[in-house]
């Protein structure tokens, strides 16, 4: 044992994300320079499955968003039923005259049996409505998550030993088993059962109750990145320059959170849009007349021996979003965190 | 040095880190006692070497000063102030004047920041608006400090090693601090960049009349950088003296066994005779009675079991250069090296 002898230096850990990428093409010139987002960004953009998605997603929104200025421009709406109303479309066994569901210049996506609504504006206002509740539920989860994570981790101790134990439970609990078996419970609580339930109930306890039950796993997670990066010297760095505790959770830790944040959040979205569907053709949540992915797959379910077109339009389209939006999570986590090789 | 009240005044300092263990109810079972009744000064504008091998506590003495440990016992007085207990508001004035260099310049930047904002910080917090503005200083300090102004905008990642350290020195500096915790500032670094570094901090320390703790477990760093030179075994100062005293005339057996393992770059006729010490460090959780470095010390008697020696000047030396040894080295002797050691010492 020579102990004066220096230790050999500590091993350069590669602490920065991004400096794997600092082997970039072009050297930046002058005070120029391109920060970690920036360079996430080139690196998105190289993606071309991730642009490909992004591309998908976005028209979905824009479609979601656009639906009523699309119906008013295609002249017809989700609730009136047309082939009641016009002789005609819908034969004696009121399934439209039409083959493929009646598909028609017209009724471009065909018209339901039985009401006869159109398809096509019903599918928009559905996907609509389901993005809607994914999206806010999403956002919501996400927020609750970051915030509880980064108080537990931040906190640690005894505040970090109860939301640990919270998250257990709730991560241990069967979500789907829980709606299906409370939700006729919980509604009964706020409307009587002669009345109707308002969509604004619905969707309302829709999304609080997704988000109850989704933050578990992000605050999770969350907790444990700021338990690693509250022990980095940079916190320390701040701390002895007399920085608050909101600062450094603001300034120090947050924007190193971005990153597994925008990644969860990416995945989340598309999950919720199949949870949601699946509550909907459940029975759960939202219910005809309401436009809904799942609402459009249960009514097709019901004819499908008949003519699968019913189910086609809202299958595929909630699988093509579905796939587009968790690829594009892939590619984002790529680009913002090119050490998870795939 | 003992003219004047000292810029930071240590005394009896310790830290215990409480070990808890038990199910299902936690309770604390033992202490890791890190740093155990230190005593120390730094002057305004001298440079305190602190070293030791690994795990003797230095980091946590740079920790303990700068107040990112709570101290368990002790007291530490900056300026007359005691410091000790003092909480994030009471110690904001005193922020700005005890800044810190960390180890790993990879670890101690913030990636998410650029160069500017990680400088400005210190500023913005301490709400210190500079002549100029703050990004003029910035400029300034990243000048001081050898890099090009024009890398205000750029991350963290686009730097080297030592490039990183100069931009953590830079983050000290902005502050304008009377005194610099430097906890193994250059130790991650290679060896050809750790001269540039070393020489920076001198020429700041030098110029600016900055007061450095210099925390080091390279002797020959520690040597070239620090005016006085403590030496920690297991979280007490064993010996702390003028460089040239400690260097020239080590008293304590440990001082002498380090000093006698730094390699030698010249081949010399004799070789000189090296010290080694067998066994490892014992744990700080339970530390040998009384003289803690006796488990591995070839002079160790029973009164080194029974009796913590004090830290104090022993004859033959001059003033400030404190020893704690039941039984120091004289002055110029090499002791011949003893490759066993007593089993019934260790326990």
């Amino acid at each position: 044992m020579t102990p004066a002898t220096p230790s050999p230096a500590t091993p350069l850990e590669v602490t920065d994300e991004d400096s794997a990428a600092s082997a970039k093409p072009g050297t930046p010139k002058g005070s120029e320079s391109r920060s970690p987002g920036r360079l996430a960004w080139i690196r998105f953009k190289r993606d071309r499955t991730g642009v490909i998605s992004a591309f998908v997603v976005i028209f979905f929104f824009v479609v979601g968003i656009l639906a009523p200025l699309i119906a008013k421009l295609y002249g017809k709406d989700p609730y009136t039923t047309y082939g009641m109303n016009i002789p005609g479309l819908l034969n004696e066994f009121n399934y439209p005259v039409k083959p493929n569901g009646g598909i028609s210049s017209d009724f471009w996506f065909g018209i339901e049996p039985q009401l006869g609504r159109d398809v096509f504006t019903f599918l928009l206002y559905g996907i609509r409505n389901s993005l809607l509740i994914a999206t806010a539920a999403a956002l919501l989860t996400t927020l609750l998550g970051v915030v509880v994570g980064i108080t537990a981790g931040y906190l640690g101790g005894k505040t970090d030993y109860f939301v640990g134990r919270v998250i257990d439970i709730l991560l241990a609990f069967p979500q789907t088993l829980f709606f299906i078996a409370f939700w006729p419970v919980v509604m009964a609580i706020f409307v009587s059962p002669e009345e109707n339930t308002p969509v604004w109930l619905t969707v309302t306890s829709l999304i609080l109750v997704m988000t109850a039950f989704g933050w578990a796993s992000i605050a999770r997670l969350l907790r444990g990145e700021v338990l690693a990066l509250r022990e980095r010297e940079f916190v320390e760095a701040a701390k002895v320059t007399g920085a608050s505790p909101a600062r450094i959770i603001f300034k120090e830790l947050l924007p190193n959170l971005w990153t597994p944040i925008l990644i969860q959040a990416t995945l989340l979205l598309p999950a919720y849009v199949t949870a949601e569907a699946g509550l909907a053709f459940l029975g759960v949540g939202l219910s005809d007349p309401t436009p809904d992915w799942g609402v459009m797959i249960q009514n097709g379910a019901k004819v499908y021996q008949d003519d699968i077109t019913f189910m086609l339009f809202p299958g595929l389209s909630m699988v093509l979003f579905v796939v587009a939006f968790n690829l594009l999570g892939d590619s984002v986590r790529d680009a913002l965190d090119p050490k998870t090789k795939r | 040095m003992s003219s004047t009240t000292p810029l930071l005044d240590v005394s009896g300092l310790t830290k215990h880190f409480p070990i808890k263990g038990g199910f299902p109810i936690k309770r604390t079972v033992g202490a890791v006692q890190a740093v155990d009744g230190l005593d120390f000064q730094v002057a305004e504008g001298e440079s305190l070497g602190l070293v030791g091998e690994s795990g003797c506590g230095k980091s946590t003495t740079g920790r303990l000063i700068t107040r990112l440990l709570e101290p368990t016992g002790g007291k530490i007085t900056y300026r007359g102030q005691d410091i000790t207990h003092a909480g994030r508001r009471d110690l904001a004035p005193i922020r700005s004047e005890i800044q810190m260099i960390f180890q790993d310049p990879y670890a101690s930047l913030n990636p998410r920041q650029t160069v500017g904002k990680i400088i400005s910080g210190p500023m913005e917090i301490n709400d210190i608006d500079p002549e100029g503005g703050r990004e003029k200083r910035v400029r300034e300090l990243l000048e001081i400090v050898g890099l090009n102004p024009e890398h205000y905008n750029r991350f963290p990642h686009e730097f080297s090693g030592g490039q990183r350290q100069r931009i953590g020195v830079a983050r000290a500096l902005a502050l304008e601090p009377k005194l610099i915790v430097a906890d193994e500032p250059v130790s991650a670094l290679d060896v050809s960049i750790q001269a540039q570094v070393v020489n920076l901090l001198q020429k700041v320390q030098r110029e600016l009349g900055i007061a450095f703790v210099f925390i080091a477990h390279d002797l020959a760093i520690v040597r070239h950088f620090s005016q006085r030179v403590a030496v920690m075994y297991l979280g007490k100062i064993v010996e702390i003296a003028d460089r040239e005293d400690l260097y020239g005339n080590p008293r304590h057996p440990y001082t002498r066994a380090l000093l006698s393992a730094v390699p030698e770059a010249t081949v010399e006729e004799e070789p000189r005779e090296r010290i080694r010490l067998t066994g490892d460090v014992p744990s700080p959780i339970n530390p040998p009675s009384g003289c803690r470095f006796r488990t591995r010390c070839w002079k160790a008697t029973e009164k080194c079991a029974s009796e913590a020696p004090p830290l104090v000047q022993v004859e033959g030396n001059k003033p400030g250069h404190l020893t704690a040894c039941h039984y120091p080295e004289t002055a110029g002797t090499v002791p011949a090296p003893r490759l066993s050691k007593d089993p019934e010492a260790a326990a």
